[in-house]
């Protein structure tokens, strides 16, 4: 394989952000140097005239690199490059189609010669380049062909005070770079789909922190673990999650005691968002995000969706909304979540599900039923706030930071 | 969490004897040397091997020759099935076990069948004990091997095995007789000779050795296939270096246990019958198996009307009681119990049984304690049905 100097990283909405572009920038380079922080050898990244570089200073492992950079948010493409010193056009265009039978082993395929001359004191101007090149390709593999309306493969030039060559575009998640559009709360369950609407908004510029409801001993520490490794799993995209991991026994078993039970799912949710929101607030979050999809389930149907949501001053980011099941299950298995996911351990959604709960619930009934917890709910949502326990979790460790009150008490 | 700890899943595992961590303690930073090597290092350990040897062969009355180690009771079971199935597929491709054996066992039989042995699974009571008349029925001259637990895991069934091995015999004396003794051996005298078992199975971990070491033992004249191959050691029948601490770990615990083992019984047995006179008192609790001398000392199987078997499982924890919901053994996986099935447990309590399993280190002011916990919590959890 060729050995590549650098990789031209490509990126699309970022570029159309008028003056935010150089804050963007400045996020998506932070992102790659994380990235590149996991990578075998030395790396600089570079911003120059609306790209982004990175140089490979040492020796290093391609897939690994490739693999690293393809998950960083805000990547459309990666293009490995090879630099050349600035020559005359005659070497150049035995290096060029020297490059070219390296790409294209096979070399039955029809391509285009596209150059940028930006150092405007080379001798040839760029169509002139774009001829020569095309020229001395064809000359040397005379089983390729040219076309300029629609090539299979395109070979860039970059004409600086080096010039660069690239052709391969390896396909980047696109999307922003985290961090760049703030935080928000995830709602994680241990299931297939809240590990999933987290990492889409992240793919949308969100850094994450997450809240778990945990009911012993109706849930086990499995569960938990099960939740923590979900969240390190997202974490590989995102970054440090801070998980707020949060028991709700009490205030479930309340809800069984005095509520009517068709509607005991409907409850516990707006009671669980109502913390999680309150979670959120503190810990400087502009939103929820959960994993829920239209009909999904009883309490997932448009009139339970607005019931809950009706708890919620915060925007609730849904980003499933509209998929089917498959759909998520499909990115799930191409984020590495679904095996995880579909580890049997209890969550505590499942624990006290009604034969028949109610699909099409009014606001004001549950309104009127809620008022019957009046006697000590409050209390116990403070004190399920005050079981916060706040796990850090990040691809390589798990550090538990912080215990139940200590969290308030430093305000995280 | 509370701060007492009363550990009650002792068939899942057990806490290592301080005399045993002390003794592996000295070999791994002393005598830490290769066995096969020729130097006094080697030597050493060898000896540390010879002894354990000698402590099983003991116990079991038999020789040296016929103890082996491994690396658990699984891996025993391994060699057992596979290597005697191998090593006499040419006398019948026959082989018969139970329902309600460990998965070591019952995968094993599927491998087996796989290769085109034949398995008959005989059936169990009520109480999980196999009858010798179906050993007897079912023994043909192609019957190459019977595999039948000593003391079954999840509701501590005794199996009659004297009895099953006399009656192997009778119908053919070149049927091999495997006995995985896994969850018995430390439970009582088993002697295999007198007992007509060929093959025996047991694990370190069971009776506070530490994990990673087992035992097999093979009678004389029995063909066993190895199926490890290497080095030789172990008379080419288990190769790979041996685990000479384990080894010596698990044979001092045996020999501790088996040193007074009737005193140990009798407390095991007093526990378990306070233990029992306690909850059988609640009501909507039932005791799966038999009781009293004709039961496992350390196994008690409850099933539970109106309370997930993991629930009560996690509640228990909280006050710092540990114990096992069906057999924690198999994975984390929740499953179907295999042996709750074969003894007919109704399908209401198959997801309601939970296991208490005791050792020597556990006191009557653990059982006490653990059955006032289960008087407070069963109605409380009761009171929080699902649908």
């Amino acid at each position: 394989m060729l050995h590549y100097h650098a990789f031209l990283i490509k990126y699309a909405e970022i570029g159309i952000k008028g003056k935010n572009r150089g804050l963007f920038e400045l996020d998506l380079v932070k992102q790659i140097k994380i990235a590149l922080k996991r990578c075998e050898g030395t790396f600089s990244v570079d911003r120059t005239s609306g790209r982004i570089f990175v140089n490979c200073k040492s020796d290093y492992d391609y897939d690994e690199v490739v693999e690293n950079l393809s998950e960083v948010f805000g990547i459309v493409g990666i293009c490995p490059m090879v630099i050349l010193p600035v020559e005359p056009i005659d070497q150049l265009r035995r290096d060029v189609a020297a490059f070219f039978g390296e790409e294209y082993p096979d070399r039955n395929v029809t391509f285009k010669v596209h150059t940028r001359r930006l150092a405007r004191n080379y001798p040839e101007d760029s169509m002139e380049i774009n001829a020569q090149l095309g020229e001395e390709i064809l000359k040397t593999y005379p089983e390729t062909k040219v076309d300029v309306h629609e090539p299979d493969v395109m070979v860039h030039l970059e004409i600086r005070e080096r010039i660069y060559v690239y052709s391969h575009v390896i396909p980047g998640p696109g999307g922003l770079p985290v961090g760049s559009g703030g935080k928000a709360m995830l709602c994680l369950s241990g299931g297939i789909d809240s590990p999933v609407a987290g990492w889409m908004c992240a793919k949308r510029g969100l850094k994450l922190d997450a809240t778990y409801f945990n009911a012993p001993p109706y849930t086990s520490e499995r569960a938990l673990q099960k939740v923590i490794d979900l969240a390190r799993i997202v974490s590989k995209y995102t970054g440090p999650i801070y998980l707020h991991n949060i028991n709700f026994t009490e205030i479930q078993l309340y809800i069984y005691e005095k509520c009517p039970h068709d509607e005991l799912t409907i409850i516990m949710r707006r009671y669980m968002m109502r913390i999680a929101e309150a979670i959120a607030k503190r810990t400087d979050c502009g939103a929820l995000i959960t994993g829920e999809s239209i009909g999904q389930v009883a309490s997932q149907t448009m009139r339970s969706l607005a019931v809950t949501n009706a708890v919620c001053s915060l925007p609730v980011f849904r980003p499933l909304i509209a998929f089917d099941k498959e759909d998520i299950v499909t990115i799930s298995k191409k984020i590495g979540t679904y095996e995880t996911s579909i580890l049997p351990y209890e969550d505590c959604c499942t624990i006290f599900v009604a034969k028949h709960p109610v699909t099409k619930p009014l606001l004001d009934v549950i309104e009127r039923h809620e008022h019957l917890l009046d006697e000590k709910i409050d209390e116990m949502v403070e004190r399920a706030l005050n079981t916060d326990e706040i796990i850090i979790v990040d691809r390589d460790m798990t550090r538990v930071i912080k215990h139940r009150e200590d969290a308030l008490v430093e305000g995280m | 969490m509370a701060d007492r700890e009363v550990y009650l899943d002792n068939s899942a595992t057990t806490r290592v004897f301080p005399e045993v961590v002390k003794l592996m303690d000295r070999i791994y930073l002393e005598e830490y040397g290769n066995p096969s090597s020729l130097h006094h290092k080697g030597v050493e350990a060898e000896n540390r091997i010879r002894e354990a040897k000698q402590i099983f062969a003991d116990i079991l009355k038999c020789s040296t020759r016929n103890i082996y180690f491994t690396s658990c009771g699984t891996e025993s079971d391994n060699i057992a099935l596979i290597g005697g199935a191998l090593a006499n597929r040419r006398e019948g491709k026959h082989i018969i076990t139970t329902r309600i054996e460990h998965p070591a066992i019952l995968e094993t039989t599927k491998f087996l069948k796989e290769q085109g042995f034949e398995i008959t699974y005989l059936p169990v009571d009520a109480n999980g004990r196999v009858r010798v008349a179906d050993v007897e029925a079912e023994v043909r001259p192609d019957t190459i091997l019977v595999s039948i637990m000593h003391t079954n895991n999840e509701i501590g069934a005794l199996e009659p095995i004297a009895q099953i091995g006399e009656a192997i015999k009778r119908r053919n004396p070149k049927t091999l007789f495997h006995v995985d003794a896994v969850q018995g051996f430390g439970k009582a005298y088993i002697y295999p000779k007198r007992m007509h078992i060929d093959l025996l199975s047991a694990s370190g971990h069971k009776i506070h050795a530490p994990k990673g070491v087992g035992l097999l033992y093979i009678g004389d004249g029995v063909k066993v296939r190895n199926i490890l191959f290497g080095g030789g050691q172990q008379n080419g029948m288990r190769s790979g270096t041996e685990n000479v601490a384990g080894i010596a770990g698990m044979a001092l615990a045996a020999k501790m246990i088996y040193a007074d083992l009737d005193a140990e019984l009798d407390k095991l047995y007093r526990l378990k019958e306070l233990f029992l006179r306690e909850v059988t008192a609640i009501e909507g609790v039932h005791v799966n198996g038999l009781t009293g001398r004709e039961s496992a000392p350390h196994v008690i199987s409850l099933s539970i009307e109106g309370v997930r078997a993991e629930v009560l499982l996690h509640a228990l924890e909280d006050k710092g009681i540990y114990v096992s919901a069906g057999s924690a053994c198999s994975s984390n996986r929740p499953h179907i119990s295999d042996t709750l099935v074969a003894i007919g447990t109704p399908k209401e309590f198959l997801d309601s049984t939970i296991r208490f399993s005791t050792s020597v280190m556990n006191t009557e002011e653990d059982m006490r304690y653990t059955a006032e916990a289960l008087k407070e919590l069963l109605p409380m959890l009761r009171k929080y049905t699902r649908y």
